[in-house]
């Protein structure tokens, strides 16, 4: 976390230094996201008291984003997919954005897989969580971290 | 200025394509996952519907855009009867002057529908423009406004885009800054733009005053971009960050 | 008031019954998210596709709610298991009376 707290400190000098950021990303209304908080709420809500584990869910994000507002990310859960054993739900949670929903998927039997691949908005470099719940009711999770850089040169605020 | 000073090595001609990350330049390459091919097939409608007082579509002068349209974009800007013209500038010529119908504002929908469709049969085709005795004026000061500092930060294109391409700006390579792939998907303006949109965006990125869309500046720049990048293949519609 | 926009849908034409098949969904749709402010500091209200649905031969066989979070003209990818011939159904519903409808058939042997 301290890398990541450096390196925009050291990008924002930089980049001032130049003034080629949009005055309007300074005093952004924005700035105050949903912070772990809400995004610990929401998962809350989800669950509703039952116990997360750990696994089962790979999410998979780029590491280092060139844009923020269309990123690549895929959801993968370790099920058999069968009558007996699937995947109800998969719902993906951001850290850092203004609302922490992403979204969430239904499967059923029939999905074949628990893969899903979307492309979504990232506000800032952040953490992001993905909750699968099984047909035997257990909910089980994974995440991934990504540091999300600014294009230079954009409109005018 | 913390800025690199020396010129970073730099093949030649180089796609800034080549500077993206893997998903984004499968976004560009795969048509189920480019955006932009939406305005590609609004582009397809439009060219024959029926418009103007003559009820005529650019089919009706223009056929099949499969073959007609071939090979064109990548042809311009071009000297036509005297006049310095870009795409989406003959565009709306055809709209005025032989359909007779209303010119479409830069930006609009309509516009980057049908220079998207457009430019995209010339996918993969190289950039032709070259320099001649016809364009060689306009050409002129295209190159002088590359070269030329210009707005508070007093920089002018070529200090990034020659001296300093390859190079990082935050977190970014600084691109050579060749048009060849547009109209493109802006990531940053989450849909389709042109090239003038997006050189309007380097004006307010270094404060300068912007050139106006469709405006002879516009044009002679855009000339002298793409004759720089004479060769490249052309990759409309493209996917930037 | 409903309004539509163009849709596009990826996925193979003939499968191997019980084969797993992917199916890529994409909609032209700005996805406005609601926290956008305009040059005069005026908030941009919500105006996004809310929900997604897929049905095989009318049998619901997967759905995606979509928020704020989700990117400028939605993809998704999922997979489904090509159980017979038929019909295949996509419908994105959204904000404003938003709604869309594509179809694609396959021939499962």
């Amino acid at each position: 976390m301290k890398n990541i707290i450096q390196h925009r400190r050291q990008w924002l000098k930089q980049a001032q230094g130049l003034g080629l950021i949009a005055l309007g990303l300074l005093a952004n209304p924005l700035t105050v996201f949903a912070k772990k908080e809400e995004a610990d709420e929401a998962i809350k809500k989800i669950v509703s008291g039952a116990a997360i584990r750990e696994g089962k869910v790979t999410l998979t994000i780029p590491p280092l984003v060139e844009n923020g507002n269309l990123v690549v990310l895929k959801v993968s859960v370790d099920s058999p997919m069968t009558a007996n054993d699937y995947v109800k739900t998969i719902h993906v949670i951001a850290e850092g954005n203004p609302l922490p929903n992403i979204f969430t998927v239904y499967l059923t039997p029939r999905s074949g897989t628990a893969n899903i691949t979307t492309r979504v908005r990232l506000a800032d470099s952040q953490k992001v969580w993905a909750i699968a719940q099984m047909s035997n009711g257990s909910f089980w999770q994974g995440s991934a971290e990504t540091l999300v850089t600014l294009s230079a040169c954009t409109e005018m605020v | 200025m913390p800025m690199g000073v020396a010129k970073a090595v730099q093949p030649s001609q180089q796609s800034s394509y080549e500077l993206m990350s893997t998903e984004n330049k499968a976004m560009q390459d795969d048509p189920s996952l480019n955006p932009a091919m939406f305005w590609v097939g609004d582009g397809e409608s439009l060219w024959q519907q029926k418009v103007g007082l003559q009820s005529k579509s650019c089919s009706a002068c223009h056929g099949d855009a499969k073959k007609s349209m071939r090979g064109v974009a990548t042809q311009y800007p071009k000297l036509i009867k005297g006049k310095l013209q870009t795409l989406e500038g003959q565009i709306n010529q055809c709209r005025v002057g032989a359909q007779s119908a209303p010119a479409l504002a830069y930006e609009s929908k309509d516009l980057l529908a049908l220079t998207a469709f457009i430019a995209f049969q010339s996918k993969g085709m190289p950039i032709t423009v070259s320099e001649n005795s016809a364009n060689a004026a306009f050409m002129k000061k295209g190159r002088q406004t590359f070269n030329e500092r210009m707005g508070q930060l007093n920089l002018s294109c070529a200090q990034c885009h020659e001296d300093r391409a390859g190079l990082k700006l935050g977190g970014s390579p600084i691109p050579q800054g060749h048009p060849n792939a547009y109209p493109i998907y802006r990531l940053e303006w989450q849909t389709l733009g042109s090239l003038q949109r997006r050189l309007r965006n380097c004006m307010s990125g270094v404060r300068a005053q912007q050139f106006e869309y469709g405006s002879p500046e516009m044009a002679q720049l855009e000339l002298f971009l793409m004759w720089r990048a004479r060769g490249l293949p052309l990759e409309s519609p493209g996917v930037r960050p | 008031m409903s309004k539509t926009s163009r849709t596009s849908i990826t996925m193979p034409a003939t499968a191997k019954k019980d084969s797993i098949i992917e199916i890529r969904a994409i909609a032209q749709h700005d996805m406005e998210s609601g926290f956008r402010y305009t040059e005069g500091g005026k908030l941009i209200p919500r105006d996004i596709i809310r929900t997604f649905t897929c049905t095989y031969n009318t049998v619901e066989v997967f759905k995606a709610d979509y928020y704020s979070g989700i990117g400028a003209n939605p993809l998704i990818i999922f997979t489904t298991i090509a159980v017979e011939s038929g019909t295949l159904e996509f419908r994105w519903v959204g904000d404003d009376g938003y709604e869309a409808v594509n179809q694609a058939r396959i021939t499962v042997s």
